[in-house]
């Protein structure tokens, strides 16, 4: 580290010319004229007054709207259908806050000494003295307790020291259970039929117009929902199912993955795992709301836009003997965003 | 201390008359509180507008955490599912965790508890943008420089502590809008590489959302995080008052100063006021503008979503990062490299917040200055810092302006391609852009401080000479003025010396590589820095404007011209 010539502190020093004294302290009207020094003391204090009343305000408001059901408007359009309660409670309170803070720096600028004070400053580093001494008493102790002779001591310790985090580790272990290949699973199987989210009824080809998009999950994900009590599932498996007609669809992720235009998707953005919801009918492109990547579903779920790496996963669906939409397969890679042990 | 064998005289002499004294008595009795109290009653704080913004996050964390005790009567963190059935009619009967259906209790059937919810959410708002405006204050002024770099580092680690905790927070209701954030969350942990999804399984005990997250994320938002954060604040603001407050130049104010008034009486009026006014604020706030209504987003379901998703403001920059990367992901021997989360999600933060903790470390190694400041820089005299700085909130604001690009596209009627692809380019291009015109701005601002010192200020008058030449009187700037911006100019360390090639004897220096670095950018940091007049210049330059006055005087009262009374005063003056 090179030393450099740089003009010193000194030229800051007080009795430098570049730097006089304090310019001369201005009188205020409420140093000299008492009857300004009385009004002010009348605004300060009908200040905290108003603080009063406010605050009983906020009682009678407390009491008067035991419901915070009750709507008013007040500026329509602006404060329209608000809650009663809380405009009162919360008007009353911000009054007497700001009453109280309004009338305290009213007092300080008015009535308290507009004096200013110089202080010094003292360095921010202890003394050479002190830090001779701390040191003295420091290397006294650290001789004292031999530590640099004894070096299976000290080694030891350090070897202590070193290993003593490991239970704290072990002791997070059990947060959650080991990943293992819940990621790449789903509970979605050959022959599970597709029913709409919510209603949980099954689905006919007939049923869907062209155009159509459907939220659906697989029939047997409300009976693991209840068991595990979790949202787990859910996560996985939501899935969506839209129709086009059979020459609109330029690729599919497997053969005749369609049943006569009907093709179904996993609704699982593959970018961070947010569920996809803004579908463009005609030209069949997907947009995720939370980083907008885009997906062509009739070009087997290709990204066109945005942030995703992967395609959307496409589910196989066909019929069953019933007429109803069935997996015809589960899924062949993992939904949702990617991850490390993914190939 | 333990010398005093005799039990301590305190009171012997003059006994307290009033509760107060005779309670202050008992107290230094048992604590000798008063020897250190009184040192800080007197304590002197320097005034200034700027010096407000780390009040407001103080007096907002205050509020934060009075709000959120009161929340925590109410609030059941768990994530067992249970049947709505409170009096918010949009919702009855359908299943929800306790989590959310507390938050709706808060909401609609306690009374102000919607109120101290939308004054916790606003605090917590306000609290995070007061930190941040607070922390381009202190850097603008120079103020992180020795020996106040370690509050530098703590307010760094306060405002990272701001963004966790309101993160933390704004999940815990388990809406709509909370979940999907975390489900982001999760995506982002999952695609750590190696250990992301064994992480993920553990924080989240299972698979997402699971019912073990909320309970956790609760202990750390009203628990670990607060208490780090007020142990950080309380260091942050010992060495406030260990360090005395910095100042700005001016009369009277110098380096081993401290010019300001006294904390009792003047500063607990003004800042107990102030604490009032920002508390007041809030509930304002609170009262007339809804703030996060859970009850509108529905509880959180993986399965669904709600079109213009955007997180709180200060996550913004984050969710834009995300927005606008391009879609790389690498995959190598059978595993994936999320480049488009890891990048922006855990790459751009941790560089923006590495860089913005060493920045103090970086400069003084930069400019060689090891002294000890107190009186803070203007902005326009450090001009290679204040343009960083612009060039880092630039590109910080496009990427927060990028996480809003579906607004943007919906309410400009604008592609949200074009919007994304625009940012791309932006967030390279801008922020250079943005260096060089803040830098050229403080030189323009430098050289017009130097012609002021030098030729004064333009007082308008203008004057026809005898010769029919017509110029404009100037007139010397306040004192005030000259002072402020002199001291300003003065405190500018030099750049470094080039090192030399060679040592005496001819080899190599050692360390030239790093030496030559420091010194290039030493002086590149210090390049086109306008001179301030020296005092010699300064007596010269009014000398010389003495004599043109008195030269066209001269020449106007050879025709018998006398200046009038207003001509006088401004030339006297200065006004």
């Amino acid at each position: 580290m090179s030393e450099i010539v740089r003009p010193d502190s000194e030229h800051l020093a007080p009795e430098n010319p570049d730097a006089p004294g304090l310019p001369a302290h201005r009188l205020r009207r409420t140093d000299v004229d008492p009857i300004a020094t009385k009004r002010a003391e009348r605004q300060v204090a009908n200040l905290f007054l108003v603080a009063i009343i406010a605050t009983v305000g906020f009682v009678v408001a407390f009491v008067a709207f035991p419901s915070p059901h009750k709507y008013i408007t007040i500026i329509p359009g602006v404060l329209q259908d608000i809650s009663a309660s809380n405009f009162f409670l919360g008007m009353t309170l911000a009054i007497s806050l700001l009453a109280i803070g309004v009338g305290a720096i009213h007092w300080a600028k008015k009535l308290m000494s507009d004096v200013e004070i110089v202080e010094l400053r003292h360095p921010s580093a202890s003394s050479a003295q002190d830090r001779a001494e701390f040191q003295e008493v420091f290397e006294t102790g650290v001789a004292s307790s031999g530590i640099k002779e004894y070096k299976l001591i000290r080694r030891t310790l350090i070897g202590a020291m070193l290993v003593l985090p490991i239970p704290a580790l072990l002791l997070f272990r059990d947060l959650g259970p080991l990943p293992r290949k819940k990621l790449s699973t789903t509970a979605i199987h050959k022959g599970v039929r597709l029913v709409v989210d919510g209603t949980q009824a099954p689905l006919r080809p007939s049923d869907i117009p062209i155009g159509a998009l459907v939220n659906v999950v697989p029939e047997n994900l409300q009976a693991i929902e209840e068991a595990a009590g979790t949202l787990d599932e859910r996560g996985k498996d939501a899935l969506m199912i839209i129709r086009m007609r059979p020459d609109q669809i330029i690729a599919q992720q497997g053969a005749n993955w369609d049943v006569e235009g009907i093709l179904c998707f996993s609704k699982v953005c593959t970018h961070a795992g947010c569920p996809l919801g803004l579908y463009e009918q005609q030209t069949h492109h997907m947009l995720c709301p939370c980083h907008q990547s885009t997906f062509d579903l009739s070009d087997a779920g290709r990204v066109i836009f945005g942030p995703a790496a992967r395609s959307l996963p496409q589910l196989a669906i066909t019929t069953n003997a019933d007429g109803y939409l069935v997996a015809a397969q589960g899924f062949t890679q993992p939904v949702g965003p990617s991850f490390w042990e993914r190939s | 201390m333990s010398e005093h064998a005799e039990p301590a005289p305190a009171g012997e002499e003059t006994k307290p008359r009033t509760a107060l004294g005779k309670t202050g008595t008992f107290l230094d009795d048992r604590t000798g509180g008063a020897k250190g109290l009184k040192g800080l009653l007197g304590k002197v704080f320097p005034d200034h507008w700027s010096f407000m913004l780390g009040e407001i996050a103080l007096y907002s964390f205050i509020v934060l955490l009075l709000s959120g005790v009161y929340l925590t009567l109410f609030f059941k963190p768990s994530q067992t599912e249970v049947i709505y059935h409170g009096s918010y009619v949009p919702l009855d009967g359908l299943p929800m965790t306790e989590a959310y259906s507390s938050t709706l209790h808060i909401s609609f059937d306690v009374r102000g508890g919607l109120l101290m919810r939308q004054m916790h959410h606003w605090a917590a708002l306000l609290f995070v943008a007061a930190i941040t405006v607070h922390l381009f204050r202190v850097f603008f002024t120079g103020a992180f420089r020795k020996p106040r770099e370690l509050n530098w580092l703590i307010g760094v680690g306060l405002l990272t502590l701001g963004l966790v905790e309101g993160f933390a927070g704004y999940s815990l209701p388990d809406d709509l809008l909370s979940g999907t954030g975390l489900r982001i969350a999760e995506g982002i942990v999952q695609a750590i590489p190696v250990v992301g999804t064994y992480l993920a399984s553990f924080v989240f005990g299972g698979e997402f959302p699971g019912n073990d997250f909320i309970p956790r994320l609760y202990a750390i938002h009203i628990l670990l995080v607060p208490g780090l954060i007020l142990a950080l604040i309380t260091a942050h603001l010992f060495l406030v008052v260990y360090h005395k407050h910095t100042q700005y130049p001016g009369p009277g104010r110098t380096e081993n100063n401290v010019v300001g008034y006294p904390l009792l009486p003047v500063y607990t009026a003004k800042a107990g006021g102030f604490f009032f006014v920002v508390f007041g604020v809030i509930t304002l706030l609170a009262a007339v503008v809804t703030i996060n209504p859970v009850w509108l987003f529905g509880p959180y379901n993986p399965s669904q979503i709600s079109a213009g998703s955007q997180p709180d403001w200060y996550i913004g920059f984050l969710d834009g990062a995300l927005r606008i990367m391009p879609n790389w992901e690498s995959h190598i021997l059978g595993h994936t490299i999320s480049w488009n989360i890891l990048l922006p999600a855990v790459v751009i933060p941790g560089i923006l917040f590495t860089v913005l903790g060493a920045y103090p470390f970086i400069e003084a190694w930069v400019t060689g200055d090891r002294r000890d400041h107190h009186l803070l820089d203007r902005p326009r005299n450090m001009p290679t810092r204040t343009g960083l700085g612009a060039m880092a909130i630039s590109f910080y604001l496009l990427l927060w302006i990028s996480g809003g690009n579906d607004i943007i596209a919906t309410r400009f009627d604008l592609t949200i391609n074009e919007i994304t692809r625009a940012m791309q380019v932006l967030v390279f291009v801008v922020p250079p852009l943005v260096y060089v015109a803040t830098k050229r701005i403080c030189l323009g601002l430098q050289h017009r401080d130097h012609d002021k010192l030098m030729h004064g200020w333009e007082t308008g008058i203008i004057r026809r000479l005898p010769s029919g030449e017509f110029v404009e009187i100037h007139a010397p700037i306040e004192e005030e003025e000259q002072v402020t911006i002199l001291q300003a100019g003065r405190t500018k360390p030099a750049a470094l010396p080039a090192p030399p090639e060679t040592d005496e004897n001819g080899v190599p220096a050692p360390g030239g590589r790093m030496a030559r670095l420091r010194s290039r950018l030493s002086r590149w940091y210090y390049s086109e820095s306008v001179s301030t007049p020296t005092e010699e210049e300064l007596h010269e330059a009014a000398h010389h404007a003495q004599e043109e006055l008195e030269n066209q005087q001269r020449q106007l009262d050879a025709i018998g011209v006398a200046p009038s009374a207003e001509d006088e005063q401004q030339l006297t003056t200065g006004h």
